[in-house]
């Protein structure tokens, strides 16, 4: 008897097509939060095959912190105007210059906590009623227990203890007014399925995930990379070495690696033999235990 | 991870159920650490987390806590998802807490498994919950169900122990319907059967967990007689390359489709051919559950989202009046000709609990004929009437096309799983 089996990918491919149109379908107006990290563009691939030949029937947007790497920047812009899809940029200075976000003080000012502020605004004055995101439940414990659809009230706040218990393959996009959804069409994913899947379908990423060679500084044991926004503490200094990105956030908290691989099949094997999770260069997790159950509370995504 | 062989990997979705204290969150920190899914900044993060609270060594269950709320209160909130992979496989665990909305989060990680591992103590045998887990998993009709029999060193690793438990779980489970079961003695603590062969008990012939897991047959999991296929949304670019084309996308829910079949939409009844099967511009020869796809028709009918495509001589039962068994997943209760929303597939509709005919005491299968208080995590046989024909089959035949979900309409929270009978 013939057997009709997927592939963990093509399953996994397959829910996350199902989510994103469930999304265009159950949804005025959605929208998909793209930083040009590898996930969002995983979710940009994939919202192209769902609704392909027709183009995404949403735009995307993307919370430009002013701390990007030029590469993701440059990288963001190339693939919109490639594709003709529609991009939003809100700007956390547009939220610090309004007031309502304050910068952060000392040799490490992050402004990730302030896209939190920006986010909330921007799908406030865009009328956004579903955002969609490139997270995983593997990446932290707090998304572990986070639902496909999850449902935030008028402040854009999650609350782990009062959420919609998911059945089957059956969403429930209902929400009052001034409500929203956040959903994660690729909650199920681990990082070793997305390098994968993006080695089987031949997706382009920006430069950044590739070995290169780029000026560090080794803070608290997370290599740095040099950019206008740390300050040198007395007894640091600037080194040059062979390193990639594993995540790509802001230049003020993404940890890089380092690494000699420069191909997708050199990746997959750094990964598959690596002993440190993705987020674990991240020093915006490490400010406390619970950092990202926090942040996620007040609408962080 | 050999070359390639991601391309050939699996995806099995499984759900863990025990009493409280039954080693649940030992054993799924022993399957993670031991297929090496485990980090060393969590280890880390976990001897911090251990020594400030001045236990020492690892403790495997702590891996699996998720929340503040819940490292502090020692309790876990609610269904946790844990990955990890081995080269044949990749798993998904859906791990439900064992207390509180027990009944509520076991169904909501079973509706999506494919097998579900039941942890028994060796020490205090078949216990009430035993029961209400086996039966959980059979109502949600989980294709494969492995029993372990759990901390083993604490019985001497004594055969007869675990005969005794194996002919008692058997005993009870004669009343159900459960397809596939295999019983395997461990000791999660130590990692007996777990991963590798126990030692301490050579007289156990069956395979590890963790063999079982990998080589377990999933392939019929999905139904693939039932031609079904319901409808997400309409692709219509209206653009100058496509100025055409129609094609209708969703998640094939049952059967196989090939271009050229004779097909009909529901509700119209009108047929036409599958002209063809695309994912993005990739033309396939044919579309089977779960896979999302998008197609197209020989001719122009009229079709949107909540109809379905089957094919002509083998239908779903189009009906109104629907039986179901019904798990209640909220704190205010069923109200008896209370009106509800409901989504089963694409569709939405609306619906009056017409009967409630009894509610499960799911400790003993009794049917409480008397008791219709349907509130949270209760189990009962209930009646609908919906506003519009949905499209059906038994939930044992089809769990997409059998499925359905009630939706209180002021909160617009889902309140109740039902399974059509």
């Amino acid at each position: 008897m013939k057997s009709y089996n997927l592939t963990h990918l093509r399953e996994l491919e397959s829910e996350a097509i199902f989510v994103i149109r469930e999304i265009a379908a159950q949804f005025e107006r959605p929208v998909l939060l793209f930083s040009g990290g590898k996930d969002s563009i995983i979710l940009f691939h994939l919202a192209k095959k769902a609704f392909y030949p027709g183009k995404i029937p949403f735009p995307l947007m993307h919370i430009d912190t002013g701390h990007n790497f030029s590469e993701t920047l440059s990288f963001r812009d190339r693939l919109i105007e490639d594709s003709g899809e529609q991009l939003i940029v809100k700007y956390v200075q547009d939220s610090i210059n309004k007031g309502t976000a304050v910068e952060e003080k000392g040799p490490n000012p992050s402004r990730n906590g302030l896209q939190t502020v920006t986010l909330l605004e921007g799908l406030e004055e865009e009328k956004f009623d579903a955002a969609m995101g490139g997270a995983r439940r593997d990446e932290e414990k707090a998304r572990a227990k986070e639902r496909f659809f999850s449902h935030r009230d008028e402040f854009g706040q999650w609350d782990p203890k009062n959420q919609r218990p998911e059945l089957w393959n059956i969403f429930n996009g209902k929400k009052n007014l001034g409500e929203h959804f956040r959903i994660f069409p690729i909650s199920n994913w681990t990082e070793m399925d997305v390098w994968q899947y993006i080695l089987m379908e031949n997706i382009e990423l920006p430069s950044l995930y590739f070995a290169h060679q780029r000026e560090v500084v080794n803070r608290e044991g997370v290599l740095l990379s040099k950019n206008d926004f740390i300050t040198l503490k007395d007894n640091e200094s600037y080194q040059n070495k062979l390193i990639r990105c594993r995540t790509i956030g802001d230049m003020t908290c993404t940890g890089v690696a380092e690494s000699s691989a420069t191909t997708l099949e050199e990746i997959i094997e750094e990964v598959s033999a690596t002993r440190i999770t993705e987020r674990g260069g991240r020093t915006d997790d490490k400010r406390s235990e619970a950092a990202m159950e926090d942040r996620k509370k007040q609408g962080y995504f | 991870m050999s070359e390639k062989g991601y391309l050939d990997m699996e995806l099995l979705r499984f759900t863990t159920a025990g009493s409280v204290d039954d080693g649940k969150s030992t054993l799924i920190g022993r399957l993670l650490y031991d297929s090496k899914s485990i980090f060393e900044d969590q280890l880390q993060s976990l001897e911090k987390t251990n020594s400030r609270r001045g236990e020492q060594g690892i403790n495997l269950a702590l891996l699996t806590d998720g929340l503040r709320a819940e490292r502090e209160q020692g309790i876990t909130i609610d269904v946790a998802y844990r990955y990890f992979a081995t080269p044949k496989r990749k798993f998904i665990i859906a791990d439900t807490p064992g207390h509180i909305q027990y009944t509520r989060n076991m169904v909501t990680g079973a509706s999506t498994a494919n097998l579900a591992i039941l942890l028994i103590d060796a020490r205090h045998g078949i216990v009430e919950q035993s029961c209400r887990h086996a039966f959980i998993s059979s109502l949600l009709q989980i294709p494969h169900v492995i029993v372990c029999i759990n901390k083993m060193d604490l019985v001497d690793y004594s055969e007869d122990v675990f005969e005794k438990i194996k002919k008692d779980f058997e005993d009870f489970s004669s009343k159900l319907d459960i397809k596939d079961i295999q019983f395997i003695p461990i000791s999660a603590l130590d990692g007996d059967n777990v991963v590798n062969r126990s030692e301490n008990m050579d007289w156990f012939e069956g395979s590890t967990l963790m063999y079982t897991l990998e080589n377990v047959h999933i392939g019929s999991d999905h139904n693939h007689i039932d031609c079904r296929f319901p409808i997400q949304t309409i692709i219509r670019p209206q653009s100058k390359e496509f100025p055409d084309f129609r094609g209708y996308a969703g998640r094939i829910a049952g059967g196989v489709f090939k271009p050229g079949d004779e097909v009909m939409a529901l509700p119209s009844g009108f047929t036409s051919k599958i002209d063809k099967i695309f994912i993005k511009d990739k033309e396939i020869e044919e579309a089977f559950s779960p896979m999302s796809v998008c197609m197209t028709l020989q001719d122009d009918i009229d079709i949107s989202r909540g109809d379905m495509i089957v094919r002509a001589n083998n239908s779903p039962k189009a009906q109104q009046d629907v039986d179901l068994m019904i798990c209640w997943m909220n704190e205010k209760k069923l109200v008896l000709n209370g009106k509800y929303s409901i989504k089963h597939t694409s569709k939405d509709a609306r619906c009056i609990v017409k009967k409630i005919k009894y509610k499960m005491d799911i400790n003993n299968l009794h049917r409480l004929e008397n008791d219709k208080e349907i509130g949270l995590n209760d189990i009962a046989r209930i009646s609908i009437r919906t506003t519009s024909p949905l499209f059906i089959d038994e939930y044992k035949r089809n769990r997409n096309t059998g499925s359905l979900i009630l939706i209180d309409e002021a909160t617009n929270e889902t309140v109740g799983a039902g399974m059509i009978l």
